[in-house]
C-alpha cells in the first residue's frame, strides 16, 4: 500500500491504494469520478485518457502511485460550472458522439491536441492524432468536425496563443 | 495484475540499490511493462520507477555527437529542435511510435531494454552504430541487441543514455501492421563516414539485423536506383498471419528504396 496524493481537477486529494492500483481505478473507485471510462483495458482504445501534468495519457496504463504528486484533469474538470468547455460544446453542436462511451477520452485527447497545435489543425492531422482513440460506433466524421470547430473557437478565444492544458 | 511494491528512484545510484529488492524490474514509461503485468505475463515483486530521474532525461547535441537520456520520452525525441537538425530521421522515427498518449510516456531506454522484434528504435541504433551507456559500462549497438526480447544487459544494469555520431544522411521507413501499427518491416538507412549501414526491424526471426545485400548495393552508389533487382533472402525472416517470410523479404527492399529516396530528398 502507498499513499497516493494528487491534485485532481484543482482539488487536493489523497488516499491509500495498493501499489498495483491503476490510475483509472483510483479515479473511478476511490474518487467516484466515473466519467473516465475503461474500454479495452489493453492501452488501445483511449476511453481512459486523462491529463497528467498537462499531457493526455492512458490512465489504464499507469499506476495511481506513479502519478502521485502530479496534477490530473479528468473530463469532470473541463467545464466551468454550467458552461461547457469549447471542446465539449463542439462535440454537442456537431453531434460528435453516438453511444458516448469513447467521448470522455476523445475530448481529453482533443483538448491536448488543440493545445499542442496553436497554429490550427487540419483534417489529416486530427485523424492522425486520433490514432489512439477508438469509437466503436465509428462516428469519426463528426468527431473530426467537432475538433476542427473547437480548434477555431479556442484560437479566437486566446487570440491564437496556445492555451495551457484545460 | 499481481501485487507489487512500487519504489520511485531519485537518482541512478538510488535505482541501482532499489533494483536489488526481490525480483524487481525497472519501470520507465510503462507502455509495455504495465500491459504485460495486467495480463500477468510479467509478475515482478518490485518496480523501480526511473521516470523522475533528472540525470536520465533530455537530449544533448555537441558538434556531431548526439546523446539522449534513457528516460527521454518519444514525444520529446520527436519534438527536439536540436535533434531535428542533427538527425531528423530519428525524430521522425519517434513520431511514428504508438499513438500520442503512448509517446508522452514511452521512453527510448525502455524501448531498447525491451528489444521487441518489431520496435522501431533498435533499427535506428543499430544502423547509426550507437553506443548504449549503462550505469556499469558502454555497449555498442551491434553487441547490445541479442535476439527476441534479449539484450546484453545484466541483471539490475540500468541504461542511462544512448549516444551516436550524427550521420550525413539517414531515413526510416516503416510498413505498419494496419491493426497493431507495429512494423511488419521497418528499415533505417544511414550514410556516415564509415559507409552505409541498413538495419531492419519487424522482420528477423532473431530480432533486429543489418541487411548485407542492401548495404553492398548502396556502398557503390547511395541511390534508390542501386537497389533495383536486389534480392533479400527470406531465410531467417518471420512468417506469421500478417506476412510470410517471402513477403517480408520483398518489403525490406521496397522500404529500403523508399528510405534511401527520403534520405536523399
Amino acid at each position: 500500500m502507498s499513499d497516493v496524493s494528487l491534485m485532481v481537477n484543482g482539488k487536493r486529494v489523497s488516499g491509500a491504494a495498493e501499489d498495483r492500483t491503476l490510475l483509472v481505478h483510483f479515479l473511478r473507485e476511490n474518487l467516484g469520478l466515473t466519467g473516465t471510462h475503461v474500454g479495452c483495458d489493453t492501452s488501445q482504445c483511449g476511453a481512459c485518457v486523462v491529463h497528467v501534468d498537462g499531457k493526455a495519457v492512458k490512465s489504464c496504463t499507469m499506476l495511481a502511485v506513479q502519478a502521485s504528486g502530479s496534477s490530473v484533469v479528468t473530463i469532470e474538470g473541463l467545464a466551468n460550472g454550467a458552461d461547457l468547455h469549447p471542446v465539449q460544446a463542439a462535440f454537442k453542436e456537431h453531434h460528435g458522439l453516438q453511444c458516448g462511451f469513447c467521448t470522455p477520452g476523445m475530448i481529453m485527447t482533443a483538448t491536448d491536441m488543440i493545445n499542442r497545435h496553436p497554429e490550427g489543425l487540419d483534417e489529416a492531422t486530427v485523424r492522425a492524432e486520433l490514432e489512439g482513440n477508438i469509437c466503436r460506433c465509428t462516428g469519426y466524421h463528426n468527431i473530426v468536425k467537432a475538433i476542427l470547430a473547437a480548434s477555431k473557437t479556442m484560437a479566437k478565444g486566446t487570440k491564437g496563443k496556445a492555451k495551457q492544458a484545460a | 495484475m499481481y501485487s507489487v511494491n512500487y519504489h520511485r528512484a531519485a537518482s541512478v545510484a538510488d535505482a541501482a540499490k532499489l533494483v536489488k529488492n526481490g525480483d524487481a524490474k525497472l519501470l520507465s514509461g510503462g507502455m509495455t511493462l504495465i500491459p504485460a503485468m495486467k495480463t500477468r505475463l510479467a509478475a515482478p515483486s518490485d518496480l523501480v520507477d526511473l521516470s523522475r530521474i533528472k540525470e536520465m532525461q533530455g537530449i544533448k547535441v555537441s558538434g556531431k555527437t548526439v546523446t539522449i537520456g534513457a528516460a527521454t520520452t518519444h514525444f520529446d525525441v520527436s519534438n527536439d529542435e536540436k535533434l531535428k537538425k542533427a538527425c531528423p530521421a530519428l525524430a521522425h522515427l519517434a513520431s511514428l511510435i504508438g499513438d500520442p498518449a503512448v509517446r508522452y510516456k514511452g521512453t527510448i531506454g525502455g524501448s531498447i531494454a525491451n528489444n521487441d522484434p518489431a520496435a522501431d528504435y533498435p533499427a535506428a541504433l543499430l544502423a547509426l552504430g550507437a553506443t548504449i551507456v549503462t550505469n556499469k559500462r558502454e555497449i555498442s549497438a551491434d553487441k547490445f541487441f541479442k535476439g527476441l526480447f534479449e539484450t546484453a544487459l545484466k541483471d539490475g544494469e540500468i541504461i542511462t543514455a544512448v549516444s551516436f555520431t550524427a550521420p550525413a544522411k539517414a531515413a526510416y521507413e516503416k510498413f505498419r501492421n494496419p491493426a497493431s501499427r507495429y512494423a511488419i518491416v521497418g528499415v533505417f538507412v544511414a550514410k556516415g563516414k564509415d559507409g552505409v549501414s541498413v538495419a531492419v526491424t519487424g522482420a528477423g526471426d532473431d530480432g533486429v539485423f543489418r541487411s548485407k545485400e542492401i548495404e553492398a548495393a548502396l556502398a557503390k552508389n547511395f541511390d534508390a536506383a542501386s537497389l533495383a533487382g536486389v534480392k533479400v533472402p527470406a531465410k531467417n525472416l518471420m512468417s506469421d498471419i500478417h506476412a510470410s517470410a517471402d513477403y517480408r523479404a520483398n518489403l525490406i527492399a521496397v522500404m529500403a528504396k523508399r528510405a534511401v529516396a527520403a534520405a536523399n530528398a
